[in-house]
C-alpha cells in the first residue's frame, strides 16, 4: 500500500474520534447559534410587550433557518477601496478562533475534543481571545471610518478586560488547583462547593469582563448601533457578516462554558454529593418532558396544518430527549450513559443561564461610553481582581497552613475585597465628579455673543 | 492610494479625521448629517447638513388657500402634527380676527396636550435607544399608540390629523372622548413611573447624560433655543403661560425648569412636562363648555390685507407663523419658525470637546425633527 495512505489510514484510525466531533461542534455551532439569537429576540420580545418573530414556523422556530438562507444567497459584496484579503480573511479568524477554542471545552464529562490539554482553561481563554484579530483586520481592511473606531474600541476594551478575566480566572484556579478541565470540575465535586461560592467576588468580575469580552450590551461599543452603525461589521453583508455574528455567539458560548466550568460547578448536578437529594437526576428528564407537553398544548393553537404538525414534532422530539435522558436511570445496563448525558444537561443548563443573564442586562441597560468603559475597567474591574487574588490566596493559606476553618477564612477575606471594592467605587465617584465639574457643569459663564449662530 | 481622500484630509490636521453622519445613520433622527471633525474620538467640530427633506413647504402656502394650507403643516413635525395645525389655524384667525368658540378652544387645549404627550413619549424612546436602552421605546410605543387612537377615533387620522379647522373645529368630539382621555390619563401616570425606574436611577443613564451637551441660560438665549432646552437650563419661558393661547389660561399647570442646561435636566424637565400635561388634560376633560364648535367664519377665506405672527409652544418648541396677506384668498408669503431647526445651531456648541457616544445623545436630546428642519 502507498505509504501515504497508510499514514493517513493510521492517522483517522487514532484520531477518528476527535475528528468527528469537531465536525459536529462546526456542525452544531451554527444551528445553536442560530436558535441563541431565536431565543435572544422572543425573550427580548417578551420583555418589551411585543411578540418576536411569529411568521416563519411556529412562534418564529424555522428563523434562525430562514435567516441563514437568507444570508448565504445575498449578494457577496466587497467594497472597491478595502484590502480584499484581509477582508475575506478577517471575519474567518473571528470564527475559527470562536470554534477551536471550543474544541477544549468540556460539554459533561464525556464531551471533549480535545481531551487531556494540560493547559485546558489556558488555551479556551488565549483562543478565544484570538478573536480579536478578527476584529481589529476586519475594521482595518474595510477602509470606513465607523469600522476602523470600532475596531479600535474593540481593541482597547478587549486588552483592558481580558486582564480583568485573566485576574479573576486565577481566583478561580487558586482554589482549583489545575488548568485541566476535568480537574477543575473535580476539585468543586471533592470540595463539596461551587467555587462561586468560595470566591462570588471573581465570578463577579469575570461576568462583567466576559460580557465586554464578548461586545455585548452594556458594553457592545465596538458595534453600537446608535452610535456607529454597526462598528466593524458596517462593510459586511451576506455571510461574512453571519460569520461574524456566530463568532459573537459562539464566543458567548464559550465564556459561558468558562465560567461553568470554573465558577459554577460544570457539569455536577446540584448537591452532587448528597445522596438522598439523588432523585434531582429525573430533574433533566422531567424538564424536557414539560417543554415537549407545553408544545404539544400549543399545537392545537396553531393556525395553520403545517404548524401544528412541526409543533408535535417538537414535542414528540422532546419527548423522546426525556426518555433518552430518564431511562438509563432505571435500566442497569445502560446506567454508564448516565454521567455523559446529564453531564451535558446540567452543563448546557448553566451555559444557558449564563448566556441568558447577557441578555437580560442588555435589555435592560443602556451603553456606557468609553471613556467610562475605560474607567470602569482600569479603575474599578483590575485593582479588584489583584486584591481578590491575593485575598483568595490569603484564605487558602490562613486554611493549610494555620488551620482556620475554610468558610472563616474565605469571608473574612472576601468582607476585605468587598470593602475594597466600596473604597475603589467611591474614589472613582470622586474622580467622575471632579472630572464633570471640571469639562461642563460648572463652566465659567463666558461673555456672551447675542449675534451667536 | 485614495486620492480625493487624501486631498480631503490636506485640510485637516494629521491627526484628525472627518467622520459623516448621516444621512443615513441610525441615530440622526432622519436625513441630518453631521461632519464631525474627530481627533481620536473627541469632536473637535462640527458641519450640520440639512435639506434633504426640503419640500418647499412656505412656497407651496403661496399657491394654496388658506384651508388647503392647513393639511402641508401637519407634514412639518410629523410627530406632533395636531401641534403645527393648532399653532397655523390660530395665525390664520388672528389674522381674520375671528376667535374659535370656547368648546373648540378646550377640545384643541386637549388634543394639543395629548400630542405632547405622545411627542416627548417618542423622543424618550429614540433617546434611550441612541443611548443604548432597547427596551423604553416600545413602552413608549405602547403608550402613544393609545393617544393615536384617541385621535384616530377624533378625526380618522393617527400622524398627519389635521385636526382643526380655521375657525374652531371641523368635527363634533365623539362621546367617549373624554372617558378615553380620562381613562389614558389613569394609566399614564403608573406608566411614567415605568420609565422612571428604568432611567433615572440608572447609573449608567446618569453617567451618560449629566453633564453632556450643557448649554447655559445665556447660551440658549443667543442661539435662539426654546422649549424643554430652554428650560432645562433654568429659563421659566413657555408661551403656555406667557402668552396663552386656546384655552391654556384656564388651567393650573407648572412650569418644570432645570438648573444645570445638561441632557439630564433636558430629560427630567420632559419627564415633568408629561405629568403636566396628563394634568392639563385631567383638568379640560372636567368642564368641556357647550357649544358651537366653529365660530363665524365663511366657505371662502379671504383675511384682510396685513401681517400677523403668532407662535404656540410646541412639544420641541415655540413655534411662530408669520403670514402675509394681499387680501386674496391664498397667503401672501408665509414664513414659518420651526423650533427643531433653531434648536439644531446650538448643536456644535454643545457637542465640541465630547465623544462621538456624546453626539448622538445630544442630537437625541435636541429632539428635532427634520421634516421641521428642513421644511
Amino acid at each position: 500500500m502507498n505509504p501515504t495512505v497508510q499514514a493517513l489510514l493510521q492517522f483517522l484510525q487514532t484520531w477518528w474520534v476527535e475528528l468527528a466531533s469537531g465536525f459536529v461542534i462546526v456542525a452544531a455551532v451554527p444551528l445553536v447559534a442560530g436558535y441563541v439569537v431565536l431565543v435572544e429576540r422572543k425573550l427580548m420580545a417578551d420583555m418589551q410587550a411585543r411578540l418576536g418573530p411569529m411568521r416563519v414556523g411556529p412562534h418564529g422556530l424555522l428563523q434562525p433557518i430562514a435567516d441563514a438562507v437568507k444570508l448565504l444567497i445575498k449578494e457577496d459584496i466587497i467594497p472597491d477601496n478595502a484590502d480584499k484579503v484581509i477582508f475575506w480573511l478577517a471575519p474567518v479568524v473571528s470564527m475559527t478562533a470562536a470554534l477551536t477554542s471550543m474544541g477544549a471545552i468540556a460539554f459533561g464529562p464525556a464531551f471533549q475534543v480535545a481531551r487531556d490539554i494540560n493547559v485546558g482553561l489556558l488555551f479556551i481563554v488565549g483562543v478565544s481571545s484570538l478573536g480579536l484579530f478578527g476584529i481589529v483586520l476586519g475594521g482595518w481592511a474595510s477602509n470606513s471610518h465607523y469600522s476602523i473606531i470600532g475596531a479600535l474600541r474593540s481593541t482597547a476594551q478587549l486588552v483592558s478586560y481580558e486582564t480583568a478575566a485573566g485576574l479573576a480566572i486565577v481566583s478561580g484556579l487558586l482554589l482549583a488547583g489545575s488548568l485541566k478541565i476535568h480537574a477543575i470540575v473535580d476539585a468543586q465535586y471533592q470540595n463539596h462547593v461551587w467555587f462561586i461560592f468560595l470566591a462570588p467576588v471573581a465570578f463577579f468580575i469575570y461576568a462583567v469582563a466576559s460580557i465586554a469580552e464578548t461586545n455585548r450590551a452594556p458594553f457592545d461599543l465596538p458595534e453600537a448601533e446608535s452610535e456607529l452603525v454597526a462598528g466593524y461589521m458596517t462593510e459586511y453583508s451576506g455571510f461574512r457578516w453571519a460569520l461574524y455574528f456566530l463568532g459573537e455567539y459562539a464566543n458567548m458560548i464559550v465564556v459561558g462554558a468558562v465560567a461553568t466550568t470554573l465558577f459554577l460547578g460544570g457539569w455536577l448536578r446540584p448537591f452532587p454529593n448528597v445522596h438522598w437529594l439523588n432523585w434531582l437526576d429525573v430533574l433533566p428528564a422531567l424538564f424536557t418532558a414539560a417543554v415537549g407537553v407545553y408544545c404539544a398544548r400549543r399545537a392545537g393553537k396553531q393556525p395553520v396544518a403545517v404548524q401544528t404538525w412541526f409543533m408535535w414534532g417538537v414535542a414528540w422530539a422532546c419527548f423522546a430527549v426525556a426518555a433518552i435522558l430518564a431511562v438509563p436511570l432505571f435500566v442497569a445496563p445502560l446506567k454508564f450513559v448516565v454521567p455523559g448525558l446529564h453531564g451535558a444537561f446540567w452543563f448546557l443548563l448553566k451555559v444557558g443561564g449564563y448566556i441568558y443573564l447577557f441578555m437580560w442586562l442588555r435589555f435592560t441597560l443602556p451603553r456606557y461610553r468609553f471613556d467610562q468603559l475605560m474607567s470602569l475597567g482600569w479603575y474599578i474591574l483590575i485593582p479588584l481582581a489583584i486584591v481578590n487574588v491575593f485575598c483568595v490566596g490569603l484564605a487558602m493559606i490562613c486554611e493549610t497552613e494555620y488551620g482556620w476553618n475554610r468558610w472563616v477564612a474565605l469571608v473574612v477575606t472576601t468582607m476585605f475585597t468587598l470593602g475594597t471594592a466600596l473604597f475603589l467605587l467611591h474614589l472613582h465617584e470622586k474622580r467622575t465628579a471632579a472630572a464633570s465639574s471640571a469639562t461642563g457643569v460648572t463652566e465659567q459663564p463666558a461673555p456672551q455673543d447675542t449675534y451667536a449662530g | 492610494m485614495h486620492d480625493d481622500a487624501t486631498q480631503k484630509n490636506t485640510l485637516l490636521g494629521a491627526d484628525e479625521l472627518v467622520l459623516n453622519m448621516g444621512p443615513q445613520h441610525p441615530s440622526t433622527h432622519g436625513v441630518l448629517r453631521v461632519k464631525l471633525k474627530l481627533d481620536g474620538e473627541r469632536v473637535r467640530g462640527t458641519e450640520c447638513v440639512i435639506g434633504y427633506l426640503h419640500r418647499g413647504v412656505e412656497k407651496i402656502a403661496e399657491h394654496r388657500t388658506y384651508q388647503q394650507f392647513a393639511p402641508y403643516v401637519d407634514r412639518m413635525d410629523y410627530v406632533a402634527a395636531v401641534s403645527n395645525g393648532l399653532g397655523y389655524c390660530e395665525a390664520v384667525e388672528k389674522l381674520m380676527n375671528v376667535e374659535a368658540p370656547p368648546r373648540a378652544r378646550v377640545i384643541r387645549t386637549i388634543l394639543t396636550e395629548l400630542q405632547r404627550i405622545a411627542s416627548h413619549l417618542l423622543w424618550l424612546g429614540t433617546h434611550a435607544l441612541d443611548i443604548g436602552a432597547l427596551t423604553p421605546l416600545f413602552y413608549c410605543m405602547r403608550e402613544r399608540e393609545e393617544i393615536l387612537k384617541i385621535f384616530e377615533k377624533y378625526c380618522g387620522a393617527r400622524l398627519t390629523t389635521h385636526a382643526f379647522r380655521i375657525g374652531g373645529l371641523q368635527y363634533e368630539a365623539y362621546d367617549t372622548l373624554e372617558k378615553d382621555v380620562e381613562r389614558f390619563c389613569k394609566d399614564f401616570e403608573r406608566r411614567v413611573q415605568e420609565y422612571v425606574d428604568l432611567l433615572t436611577g440608572n447609573s449608567i443613564w446618569i453617567g451618560r447624560t449629566r453633564g453632556v451637551g450643557v448649554l447655559s441660560a445665556a447660551d440658549c438665549i443667543a442661539l435662539g433655543a426654546s422649549g424643554p432646552i430652554l428650560r432645562a437650563s433654568g429659563v421659566k419661558w413657555d408661551l403656555r403661560r406667557a402668552q396663552p393661547y386656546a384655552a391654556y389660561d384656564q388651567y393650573k399647570f407648572e412650569i418644570p425648569v432645570g438648573t444645570n442646561g445638561d441632557t439630564y435636566d433636558r430629560y427630567m424637565v420632559r419627564m415633568e412636562e408629561m405629568r403636566q400635561s396628563r394634568l392639563i388634560c385631567l383638568q379640560a376633560i372636567e368642564n368641556i363648555p357647550a357649544g358651537p364648535i366653529l365660530g363665524k367664519v365663511g366657505k371662502v377665506l379671504k383675511p384682510p390685507p396685513g401681517e400677523i405672527y403668532h407662535s404656540i409652544e410646541a412639544p420641541k418648541g415655540i413655534l411662530g407663523y408669520y403670514i402675509v396677506s394681499d387680501g386674496t384668498t391664498q397667503p401672501y408669503r408665509v414664513r414659518i419658525r420651526p423650533p427643531s431647526f433653531v434648536n439644531l445651531q446650538a448643536l456644535d456648541k454643545m457637542v465640541r470637546g465630547h465623544l462621538v457616544a456624546d453626539v448622538v445623545a445630544i442630537i437625541g436630546t435636541l429632539d428635532i425633527v427634520l421634516g421641521e428642519v428642513d421644511r
